[in-house]
């Protein structure tokens, strides 16, 4: 497993970029991650989401089906594609830090 | 000088069978000469690699590939199957080894014009190696590395005016039997439909929105060529209302052995003189035809649209002119609660551009089924939990004796509150003012 170095963490990722440990996660690992997913600049409808997901997998101990993320935040799919470009699963949980998609992708 | 050594898998270079192995290595050699001095944008010798980690796993019994991979492209949630080997170091050239699904057209007609450029994109960045096709109907481009993906997916869309399938919890790129296009069976444009709903609903096959995958295909009669009935949760197969056309004088050239049953399919083998009684008549599973004379008759209305005569003679039976589609509804492979195969909820809909009533019924039932279906359940799983009856009422189709095999054997029967008199609000005094203790 790599390990990138940021702002003085290090973070053990897997080869797709997603954290290897939830509890690994602070801010900093959001500011490393942005730029490869193609995210600018981060605003509060991006924090949102990514509270309500990491809520969310500390409650539940998975992610939410999207239907439930869009429902919670108020964001349409199509927004949260704008907000970011992968998608919910590569794009918003990587920068949660919540575990790797997994399942017939 | 092959870089990995595999006695195995030269084993399977033997036999008449087109060899996948011998196709590989001949890439692989392909690659290493690079005659075209292609600026290959993965390592040359993927191909090399892919056969070293095939005959490792050919040792051991064991598949190489790490578990899952999540790849992709901005703007989609799916399209793209990521993929790591777990022997890195050995086989560097599949250290990344990811799919990548493109959209196919609808029946698999290609222009080598077409293909050549395809190929010309995928030997520049991806291993050269294919699938022609997956089982749901993509191109697969099998092999390429992260930095790649977006290049691809620049180059498809803006030179081939190609985009990716489908991949994730969400409409997967639907699929159709050649229809039309060279079959004098087909009751549908199957291939029409399917590039048009493709097109429709391609929202929904780019960003995962469904509780699970979901797939269409379109088959143009009851023969299913393209098996949606088993293989896709919503499954279209073409029909006919009116009676079957005949041609008298051909059932009698078939009858004089003047044209051979079914197409000269059985030609192989000696199976006797035809015979009409025996052949079709008898087999009818409604039978509901007979001869008169020299004259073959059909109970249109007793027909259940099987094929069989028709497959069997099909110089002289031809479907008939009032022609539209069933829709079958929750096929599924066994995971989570057992195989299913498609279930009639619609028993006939036409079927014309622009198929407005049909994409109203899909409304409704993707409405209901995102909001009701539990995480990673089959629409055949949602219908076996809600029941079929609730599937009706969400489709607003009425419930017809076609949409069972059988009715009920037990009696645990559900009545709306409103449809017995009195309703559910008893008060057990008043019972018991009747009814001693």
């Amino acid at each position: 497993m790599a390990t990138v170095e940021f702002k003085g963490n290090n973070f053990e990722v897997d080869e797709d970029g997603f954290l290897q440990r939830f509890e690994d996660w602070n801010p900093d690992w959001v500011e490393f991650v942005m730029e490869s997913e193609g995210i600018k600049e981060m605003t509060d409808e991006h924090q949102k989401v990514l509270d309500f997901l990491q809520d969310y997998y500390k409650k539940n101990g998975i992610a939410p089906m999207v239907r439930i993320l869009s429902k919670v935040t108020g964001y349409k799919l199509k927004h949260i594609y704008e907000l970011f470009p992968s998608g919910p699963g590569k794009g918003a949980c990587k920068m949660a830090g919540l575990p790797k998609p997994t399942g017939c992708v | 000088m092959a870089k990995h050594k595999t006695p195995l898998l030269d084993e399977l270079e033997k036999g008449p069978w087109p060899s996948f192995v011998s196709d590989i290595k001949r890439e692989a050699e392909s690659r290493a000469k690079n005659e075209k001095g292609v600026e290959y944008q993965i390592p040359v010798d993927v191909c090399d690699d892919l056969l070293g980690v095939l005959e490792l796993s050919y040792n051991d019994g064991e598949t190489h590939w790490k578990h899952g991979g999540i790849v992709g492209v901005f703007g989609y949630g799916g399209g793209v199957i990521g993929r790591y080997c777990d022997q890195p170091e050995q086989f560097p050239g599949v250290a990344h080894f990811h799919t990548v699904r493109v959209n196919q057209p609808s029946g698999l007609y290609y222009t080598t014009e077409f293909l050549n450029q395809l190929s010309d994109l995928w030997e520049l960045r991806g291993s050269g190696l294919t699938n022609m096709h997956g089982s749901t109907g993509d191109i697969v481009w099998l092999g390429t590395t992260t930095p790649q993906l977006e290049e691809i997916f620049y180059e498809l869309t803006h030179n081939l005016d190609t985009d990716l399938g489908g991949s994730g919890s969400n409409l997967r790129t639907p699929a159709c039997c050649l229809g039309m296009s060279r079959c004098e069976f087909a009751c549908i444009d199957a291939q029409a439909i399917c590039h048009d709903f493709t097109n429709e609903f391609q929202d929904f096959l780019h960003r995962p929105a469904f509780p699970y995958k979901f797939k269409f295909k379109f088959d143009g009669c009851p023969n299913g060529c393209v098996a949606s009935i088993a293989r896709s949760d919503l499954s279209f197969i073409g029909l006919w209302k009116d009676n079957i056309r005949i041609d008298q004088k051909a059932v009698k050239a078939y009858i004089g052995g003047e044209i051979p049953p079914n197409g000269g399919a059985h030609a192989g083998r000696d199976w006797g003189k035809f015979d009409i009684q025996k052949e079709i008549i008898a087999l009818c599973p409604t039978q509901c035809m007979w001869m008169e004379g020299d004259t073959l008759k059909i109970n249109d209305k007793e027909c259940n649209h099987c094929m069989h005569c028709i497959n069997a003679m099909p110089r002289a039976l031809r479907i008939g002119e009032d022609t539209g589609c069933a829709m079958l509804l929750g096929a599924k492979a066994p995971i989570l609660d057992g195989a299913q195969m498609g279930t009639l909820v619609v028993p006939f809909i036409k079927c014309e551009a622009p198929y407005t009533e049909i994409k109203d019924l899909i409304e409704k039932l993707f409405e209901f089924w995102m909001e009701e279906g539990k995480n990673r359940e089959r629409v055949g799983e949602t219908m076996k939990r809600v029941g079929l009856y609730k599937i009706l009422q969400v489709l607003e189709v009425e419930v017809d004796a076609r949409v069972v095999q059988e009715p009920r054997t037990n009696p645990y029967i559900f009545w709306k509150e409103e449809e017995v008199p009195g309703g559910w609000d008893r008060q057990i005094a008043d019972y018991r003012s009747r009814h001693k203790m």
